[in-house]
């Protein structure tokens, strides 16, 4: 009965399934979130339906969300970088009387695969992520306006916002009661921005962690867990004052029109996934994907006017969502494709000049949000839990922006054929421009730093690099010439198919950032690799764990031994 | 400041050598006497009232009547004896003694409980507050009052156990009891049925009828706690709410004796002309009724409710009447009916009777309602009329659970926005009911002599003649 009740789903290997995850949605269809928009502050009010969640058997009642929800959330951030650029303060808040949110449903866990949970904390992980991001870098600030009960990843969400403001009526708390209620952790960013980002004292945090009702009041303040509190009847009044504050110190544009965002044209079939400039070959049988970007097919504006003219049909911005679709697409729909193999097509010298003007009119408004959507959607690829390939062959286009999906793989395999051998190029924009969720520049990262190697690929900016360049640069894994290439390449593949999934994803996880820790490698990092150890633990989801005891009156039967 | 403990707080908990409970107290009682002057019933503090006032647990102890200054009265600490065998009577700890002591694990939730039911003592006074002015009798006022002290009472119950039992923060919760006001936006009272106001002596009456007996109810489920201390004290409580119920149940109906005496004069059921004689009339009593019933039933919270669940299932909180229930007292793989929409129709179904607790208090709950109601009845009966006061579906004007928002109907039919609309004047009380009711209030000070709209008691308080000076005014 129960196995039902299971979101599934994630096992179809077809495409387009009944079950299978959409990321696109449209204000319009929203059912959890509203957004209005009033001079230079948006607000998001979270309203959930209880009756729907993305999967049956749980109710979304007290503001409690699932994946459906954050996909709207999500396109919500998404409409207010691109369509409504005058925008500088996000006030998050909620419809319901004396609830802000009470965090991830709870039901919602317990009945679902491991898998599932994995990816909805990584993509809410992401989401939250990606509010920090667009703070950090295009002037747009959040305000997280408690108004009530503010619990699990509720509070998660308000500590992604800049700002922390909670309604002091005697009874709303923060809280974080996944250890005590549930015996997990509040894994998205819960522990970690309670550390690195509101610096809030070891053993504070600890009581806080576990204690069920939460901190409210002067307290929550005194303990850094908010930014201020405030009573109910100044409450409005309080926020609106410091969302315009907030927004003085934005630098987002006073006037100009956003762009729309319409919906991707996708053909999913059999075969895979068929975008404008991104095409994703499924290939059930040897369990992989091979996603291909293809550069544009004829000159881009060069100027504002043409690129705002162009809107969502602008070859970056186009491309970087459609990317990012396929890249959620695959993470939600395919969990046993566990090869990517990257590859790119078309001329290196469009996708250089358009490198050129996303570098040299970075200040403006479309075009630093666009720059944010490649950075996004590139660090999303560097913590998938996949092996990513690149094959560099003849008619490839990895110059700049697309050389980052190379830089991204775990292995980079070209081709040095005789004839029709091709290059790679970098541009500016690979020193970067798309940091990593480790603040460094993929090329950073890949030669940690090291001043010798940096310099060398440095002089050679602009310039194609043959094979042998390349390799000599330790840009590349392999050099392949026409007669290795495909057995060699076949062996890879295959070889690495026949690995243990979950062996590569932590070893790949760990390979793939080197050196220094951010508090998004420690989300990614410490708190999740612990947090799905929990998941998988009969302390938490056996029958007679945490998770799935919670709410139905029996207690969690825990196996007593620390491990 | 040192305070004489045995004479200032009566109580069977050994007080006079419990330094914690000494400690805390020196800070809270005075806190307590600054928000009973600030909050309690206004303009009362040098009335001398005919209060009852428990000294001790046993039968003669817990009834002393005598006149007392509401701010001198001695507000006490008494648990329900002891029984030495005492066990947990139900749930995944069946069969274990029972709690002495505050378990770990169950901290928080039993602190909410407490705080949850200690805070709607106060609050009770603090909506309560302004009745005095418009008593229709010494006889009601001396009621009122005895409510007042006794909520204040039961608040000092809850605060025992915070003190007693939960240290710092037991010490702070029990400071924020004090600190919430009925009603203030800012500030408000944990639960919403308890920031509305009591504006007038019908309210009041059907206040101390229908939720006072939610009170009861709660009270009920947390005798059966096997935290033993609760238990002890809630069962106490028990024997003064008992008082409550019947303030409301004949106050209300002495409301309906009086409109049926004079409908009968009269010889009318013209609305029109009973309030022109100064009576309320028994649409609007039902209207009334209709309210404070299903802002009551809310009170239970939903219908399917974890917290209720493992409440139940840890031994916190049990069932009305928990050791009469013939089942396991576990309920693992049991059922229970509970309603729900199907189709545009009210339907039953039957879920996990663990999480469905609230609902099945609720439905005790006005098994026990529909008893009182039924004795009013037998008043318009015997006046010979053929008007019936109903209570009305479970489903009517809820706000929590369910049934939250969705418009139903007080015969239980699903029902159009557009019908509500129509029907709810008909339904609820409106703005000129309320004024008409509020019109009628008015203060009635000499001993023996009632409002026109309420006919007296059959018989005084502790066997005083009706016209006793239950209060002197001073």
């Amino acid at each position: 009965m129960a196995s039902n009740l299971q979101p599934a789903g994630l096992d179809v290997s077809a495409t387009g399934g009944a079950d299978t995850v959409s990321f696109q949605t449209h204000p319009s269809q929203y059912r959890h979130w509203r957004l209005s928009v009033e001079g230079p502050t948006a607000t998001l009010l979270m309203d959930t339906r209880e009756d729907g969640g993305i999967r049956p058997g749980y109710k979304l009642k007290l503001n409690s969300y699932d994946l459906g929800v954050d996909i709207e959330l999500h396109d919500a951030l998404q409409r207010i970088r691109f369509e409504h650029p005058t925008v500088r303060t996000v006030i998050v808040t909620s419809a319901k009387e004396r609830i802000f949110c009470s965090g991830a449903n709870i039901f919602m866990l317990g009945l679902s695969s491991h898998a599932w949970k994995v990816n909805f904390c990584k993509f809410t992980n992401e989401t939250r992520n990606g509010m920090e991001d667009s703070s950090r870098h295009s002037g747009l600030k959040f305000i997280a306006a408690c108004n009530g009960t503010t619990a699990g990843g509720g509070y998660e969400l308000a500590l992604a916002c800049d700002e922390i403001i909670l309604v002091d009526d005697r009874s709303s708390a923060v809280s974080l009661p996944e250890v005590p209620l549930l015996g997990v952790l509040p894994g998205t960013g819960g522990l970690t921005r309670l550390t690195d980002k509101r610096k809030v004292r070891r053993d504070l945090a600890d009581i806080f962690c576990t204690t069920t009702e939460g901190v409210r009041g002067a307290r929550a303040k005194e303990w850094r867990l908010v930014d201020e509190v405030v009573k109910p009847l100044q409450f409005k009044s309080y926020v609106q004052a410091r969302a315009l504050a907030l927004a003085v110190q934005s630098n987002r544009p006073d006037a100009a029109q956003g762009i729309a965002l319409r919906p991707l044209a996708c053909r999913a079939d059999a075969a895979g996934y068929h975008y404008g400039f991104v095409d994703v070959a499924i290939e059930p049988d040897s369990r992989r994907a091979t996603l291909t970007v293809r550069a544009p097919e004829s000159d881009q504006p060069t100027d504002i006017e043409g690129i705002i003219a162009a809107g969502d049909g602008w070859w970056p911005l186009q491309m970087a969502r459609e990317l990012d679709d396929a890249i959620l697409m695959l993470r939600a729909n395919h969990l046993d494709l566990g090869i990517w193999v990257l590859k790119t097509a078309g001329d290196p010298a469009r996708v250089l000049a358009v490198d050129e003007v996303l570098q040299n009119a970075s200040g403006h408004w479309l075009i630093r949000e666009t720059l944010g959507m490649l950075r996004r959607t590139l660090a999303r690829l560097d913590v998938s839990s996949r092996t990513l390939i690149s094959l560099i062959e003849p008619g490839s286009c990895f110059a700049g922006t697309l050389l980052e999906l190379a830089l991204a793989a775990d292995r980079i395999y070209m081709a040095d054929y005789a004839e029709q051998a091709p290059s790679i190029t970098l541009s500016a924009l690979n020193y970067g421009a798309y940091p990593r969720v480790d603040g460094q520049s993929r090329l950073f990262g890949r030669f940690y730093g090291e001043a010798a190697s940096m310099e060398a690929v440095a002089a050679s900016t602009g310039t194609a690099l043959t094979p042998k360049q390349a390799l000599e640069f330790g840009l590349i894994t392999a050099a392949l010439d026409d007669i290795d290439w495909r057995d060699e390449i076949r062996l890879v593949l295959e070889e690495r198919a026949s690995l243990s999934p979950d062996a590569l994803t932590g070893m790949e996880a760990n390979l793939r950032f080197g050196g220094a820790e951010t508090m998004e490698t420690r989300v990614f990092g410490r708190l999740s690799a612990w947090q799905n150890w929990i998941f998988i633990r009969p302390n938490a989801v056996g029958t007679e764990g945490a998770l799935k005891t919670f709410g139905t009156g029996n207690k969690a039967k825990f196996n007593w031994e620390r491990v | 400041m040192s305070i004489n403990y045995s004479d200032k707080i009566p109580n069977n908990v050994n007080l006079s050598e419990d330094k914690t409970l000494q400690r805390a107290l020196e800070h809270w009682q005075p806190e307590f006497l600054n928000w009973w002057a600030d909050m309690g019933p206004e303009g009362s503090q040098s009335f001398d009232v005919y209060l009852r006032t428990a000294i001790s647990v046993d039968r003669a102890g817990w009834t002393q009547f005598g006149h007392v200054k509401m701010p001198d009265y001695r507000w006490g600490i008494f648990l329900h004896p002891s029984d030495p065998d005492c066990k947990i009577n139900f749930g995944e700890h069946r069969g274990e003694a029972a709690w002495r002591e505050v378990p770990g694990e169950h901290r928080a939730n039993l602190r909410r409980i407490i705080v949850t039911q200690g805070d709607t003592e106060p609050a009770s006074v603090e909506q309560q507050r302004h009745l005095g002015l418009t008593a229709p009798s010494l006889y009601d006022l001396r009621n009122l009052f005895q409510v007042n002290v006794e909520e204040g009472r039961h608040l000092w119950a809850m605060v025992y156990l915070l003190h007693r039992y939960f240290g710092r923060d037991g010490r702070e919760e029990a400071e924020a009891l004090l600190g919430r006001r009925s009603g203030d936006a800012d500030n408000p009272r944990i639960l919403g049925a308890f920031n509305e106001r009591t504006p007038d002596w019908l309210s009041f009456f059907m206040f101390t009828y229908f939720t006072d007996r939610d009170g009861k109810f709660q009270l009920f489920a947390l005798a059966e706690s096997g935290f033993e201390p609760l238990a002890r004290t809630t069962k106490f409580m028990l024997t003064e709410e008992s008082h409550h119920m019947f303030v409301g149940e004949s106050g209300v109906g002495r409301i309906i004796q009086r409109t049926c005496q004079v409908m009968n004069e009269l010889n009318t059921e013209d609305a029109q002309k009973l309030r022109a004689a100064g009576v309320i009339d028994l649409e609007t009593l039902q209207r009334y009724l209709n309210f404070h019933f299903s802002v009551t039933v809310d009170l239970f919270g939903a219908d399917q409710s974890s917290n209720a669940a493992t409440f139940y299932s840890a031994g916190l909180k049990g069932r009305y009447e928990e050791m009469r229930q013939d089942d396991d007292h576990v309920l693992k793989g049991d059922d229970y009916p509970i309603l729900c929409v199907e189709g545009g129709q009210i339907a039953e179904k039957r879920v996990s009777a663990l999480s469905s607790l609230n609902e099945r208090l609720r439905d005790d709950y006005i098994i026990d309602t529909v008893r009182g109601v039924g004795r009013w009845n037998r008043i318009i009966e015997k006046a010979g009329l053929a008007f019936r006061l109903t209570v009305p579906h479970k489903a009517f004007n809820r706000k929590i659970g369910t049934f939250a928002g969705v418009a139903v109907s007080l015969d239980g039919k699903i029902l159009t926005q557009g019908e509500w609309n129509a029907r709810e004047r008909s339904w609820l009380p409106t703005a000129e009911d309320r004024a008409f009711v509020a019109s009628l209030m008015g203060k009635v000070a000499t001993p023996g002599h009632f409002a026109n709209w309420i006919s007296p008691p059959a018989v005084g308080i502790n066997r005083q003649p009706v016209d006793f000076a239950y209060v002197r005014f001073n």
